[in-house]
């Protein structure tokens, strides 16, 4: 399902003596891949979750502890990039740790959007550490009513 | 901590939580990464809980057993469809045994942009003081 989402290309198979092979070794690839996850993950920061409706696409990703100004994001084509820097401010001198597992660093993340897009309504705001995009459909992109006479 | 200012950050996997206090409500469940450091004066922790506004969220401290907990409210809206999830989202929940005696009076906690800073301040030890003994 979002292979042909991603891909709009027809799913049409070329034979040839080596597909037979090919295909065997990308089974065996993914049997010795050891990602225990279901979801289709590119694995770069930041995580997101992209979803539409009838006339936009919304991407979220969770941004805990980024403020609006250190976020870089672009539209170009059908592309959105979205970078920056999350900052984790240096505590006073003498502070014990007993724990620290959030992160600080630099991300940088391309994401493809399935459909063509209007690249002057693209709206981003940065809420309780959760970034939404909402990206307009381009007019051919969207869905026709096509009523049946 | 010049070093870690440009390091490029990795994906983790949110952390759902494996047993938590009996769950009456549906829904997934997971652990806030947290910083916890100590002063001579106060034990500070910082959660990362994305979604979650100041309401939503319950501290309690009770018998050195600091719960932290958060209900998240839905960003989308029914009609939408799902294209790519590679996130879930859902409640957070994480409990802590603390060693030292907090001054219950004096607890601070701060949200913004979904981080949570709370300020524990150690119950102020009595300060040795020194008797001058008078003559007379």
């Amino acid at each position: 399902m979002i292979y042909r989402r991603f891909f709009n290309v027809p799913t049409y198979r070329i034979r040839s003596p080596w597909e037979e092979l090919h295909r065997m070794r990308q089974q065996l690839d993914q049997m010795f891949d050891d990602t225990p996850s279901q979801r289709v993950s590119a694995g770069v920061y930041p995580l997101i979750n992209l979803t539409e409706d009838k006339d936009n696409y919304y991407v979220r990703a969770e941004l805990p502890g980024v403020k609006g100004d250190e976020l870089d994001i672009q539209v170009t084509g059908k592309n959105l990039a979205i970078s920056g820097e999350r900052k984790i401010a240096a505590e006073e001198e003498g502070a014990r740790y007993h724990r620290k597992e959030r992160e600080a660093g630099t991300f940088s993340r391309m994401i493809g959007l399935p459909g063509e897009v209007d690249m002057d309504k693209v709206e981003a705001k940065l809420e309780n550490g959760i970034l939404s995009i909402v990206v307009s459909k381009a007019e051919i992109a969207k869905p026709k009513q096509i009523s049946v006479s | 901590m010049a070093d870690t200012q440009s390091k490029e950050l990795k994906v983790r996997e949110k952390q759902e939580v494996a047993s938590p206090a009996e769950q009456t409500t549906p829904g997934l469940v997971f652990t806030p990464a947290v910083d916890i450091f100590e002063t001579e004066k106060e034990i500070t922790l910082l959660a990362d809980m994305p979604g979650v506004r100041a309401d939503d969220l319950t501290i309690d401290l009770r018998d050195n057993t600091l719960t932290l907990s958060a209900d998240i409210a839905p960003v989308d809206s029914a009609d939408e469809e799902e294209i790519l999830v590679e996130y879930e989202t859902g409640r957070y929940y994480r409990q802590f045994t603390l060693g030292e005696l907090i001054n219950q009076e004096s607890i601070d906690a701060k949200l913004n942009d979904g981080v949570l800073r709370l300020s524990l301040p150690k119950v102020e030890k009595a300060t040795p003081k020194r008797i001058a003994v008078k003559t007379g």
